[in-house]
């Protein structure tokens, strides 16, 4: 194995400073069957964190331990420690609603709630805040934007979710989760139910929100990963192989079987 | 052609002979219950139908009493029933998902499901006609509310298991607790199927007469009160139609036409409802 020199990437400022989330041996388990192995992993704030393997190496199952959303099934359960800012959030006493307020999740498939565009921004946001109606238009306008989708549903917030494409019902889904001001956005495979065109600008928001937030994507796509990611992780069978610089990943893997998927040797 | 081929050929024409003979086999029936009862109904069908109360033998009169009582035991049961199904069908499809007492609760609610009506109407006289003491319009409704109660039970439950997972995945990652998320999302998503639910279920107990019998009985007089016996159309269309009178059977058959066409329109709303929606 070579040992290689890092290759500089814009986002390697970031990557100085304390991780944002500190995973330290991490397992999970459906029931009886384990699906990660003490996985140890860094997520460095405002970058963004791509995850990748072969289907079945763990990689979801990461993301749904960030926000603990694997609770909702009670056979699944995650052991060891996962520190965001440095607080356990693994820890059942650490409040839920805090918790997934300050990391959001998008999935694969779009999930519009049948109600309104507006409805569907503020439904989590009247949850957390107090705002006049004036207020709450703003807040909804603001994560639209910022979800670059104002412009195209400026002018029917009031029509149903449903009604819109695709690629338009899950950047609603992203302003839905910007709309409560998270820290942290985890995206699950979030492009693999779309048109190019609706992938293309999702990547592309991606790239503009990478600044504000920490980022973690899972990605069965591994253009995708190099395109938008300053940090990748390549997980088989449950454990972490290697992690490192998208770059230093897709150019110079350490790792023989890093070298192999991405080389499409398996996957 | 090869003979397996010829084979296959026949095997197909002969599945297609029986599927379909079956088919009609079943709607002949139907179709001679429907076209009796228009033959016999239709003739019996005028104003005094609506404006006039049941007569005594050998007059004419209507049935006013009946559907105003059938209408008012029929509202109160879906007041009664309907929010307590829908409540432990969200009982099983979320809280309990994963729990035992769910399933046996599900398996009861089936026992429930399948029991015969005269069953309950005997059950409902126990407890409530005979310490009340009399018959009444509210046991009436108590019988029919809990007709009602499975298939509401069983339809919500399984209108919100219709709602996928993702959905539900995609609110709790939003921090928001679970009886908002039940409030707001999945009983909006799952609103159609509920409602179909509770119109199919209100077309079932329309029709029911067993657990009237014992409980609402009948009455030939006009009468606002649930707290005494209360006519109602099943019960009045048994009775008129065992009689010898011939002006008994026509109204029996008039009031038969009515409920079936009412049912007919309840079971069109719901397909209407069903189609608008997956759209």
């Amino acid at each position: 194995m070579i040992e290689l020199m890092e290759p500089q990437t814009r986002a390697a400022q970031h990557l100085d400073a304390p991780p944002k989330i500190e995973v330290r041996d991490l397992d999970f388990f459906y029931g009886k069957s384990q699906a990660l192995k003490n996985v140890a992993l860094d997520v460095p704030s405002h970058a963004v964190t791509a995850i990748i393997g072969p289907s079945g190496c763990g990689k979801s199952t990461l993301l749904r331990t960030l926000n603990r959303i694997y609770e909702i099934y009670p056979d699944q359960r995650a052991e060891g420690e996962i520190l965001i800012d440095g607080q356990d959030v693994l820890d059942r006493r650490f409040p839920l609603s805090d918790l997934r307020r300050r990391v959001g999740m998008v999935f694969q498939k779009p999930t519009p709630f049948a109600t309104s565009i507006r409805n569907n921004v503020a439904f989590a946001l009247s949850y957390y805040e107090r705002l006049s109606k004036s207020e709450m238009a703003e807040r909804v306008e603001d994560a639209l934007r910022q979800a670059a989708l104002w412009d195209e549903v400026k002018d029917k917030l009031g029509a149903s979710a449903l009604s819109l494409s695709g690629g338009q019902q899950q950047r609603l889904c992203i302003a839905r989760t910007l709309a409560v001001k998270p820290d942290v956005i985890l995206l699950d495979e979030p492009t693999s139910a779309l048109d190019p065109i609706s992938t293309a600008r999702i990547e592309e928001l991606i790239h503009e929100l990478r600044d504000q937030f920490t980022i973690v994507i899972v990605t069965h796509n591994m253009q995708q990963a190099a395109r938008v990611s300053q940090r990748t992780a390549f997980f088989h069978l449950g454990e972490l192989i290697e992690v490192g610089d998208t770059a230093q990943i897709f150019t110079n893997p350490r790792v023989q079987r890093t070298q192999d998927y991405i080389t499409g040797r398996y996957g | 052609m090869s003979l397996v081929l010829l084979r296959r050929r026949a095997v197909d024409v002969i599945a297609f002979l029986f599927a379909s003979g079956a088919t009609l086999f079943g709607l002949f029936w139907l179709f001679w219950i429907l076209w009796t009862t228009f033959k016999r109904g239709l003739g019996a069908i005028n104003v005094a139908l609506f404006t006039q109360m049941t007569p005594p033998p050998g007059s004419a009169g209507g049935l006013l009493n009946a559907f105003y009582g059938s209408a008012v035991m029929i509202l109160l049961a879906v007041v009664i029933g309907a929010p307590l199904g829908v409540a432990a069908g969200t009982y099983l499809a979320e809280h309990g998902r994963y729990s035992r007492l769910a399933k046996v609760v599900s398996f009861l609610n089936d026992v429930l499901l399948s029991a015969p009506s005269i069953v309950i109407g005997l059950f409902v006289y126990e407890i409530v006609v005979r310490t009340s003491g009399h018959f009444s319009g509210y046991a009436g409704a108590v019988a029919l509310a809990m007709i009602l109660l499975p298939i509401v039970v069983r339809t919500s439950d399984e209108a919100l298991r219709l709602v996928p997972d993702q959905m539900r995945e995609a609110a709790f990652a939003l921090g928001i607790p679970r009886w908002r998320v039940t409030a707001q999302i999945l009983y909006k998503a799952a609103l159609t199927a509920i409602l179909t639910g509770v119109l199919l279920g209100v077309a079932r107990i329309a029709g029911e007469t067993a657990p009237l019998l014992f409980t609402a009985l009948n009455n030939q007089f006009w009468s606002g009160s649930l707290s005494g016996p209360l006519a109602n159309v099943p019960v009045v269309i048994f009775q008129y139609a065992m009689s010898p009178y011939d002006e008994w059977h026509a109204l029996a058959w008039a009031g038969a036409l009515v409920l079936t066409l009412f049912v007919l329109g309840l079971n069109i709303a719901v397909r209407m409802i069903a189609k608008r929606t997956s759209k």
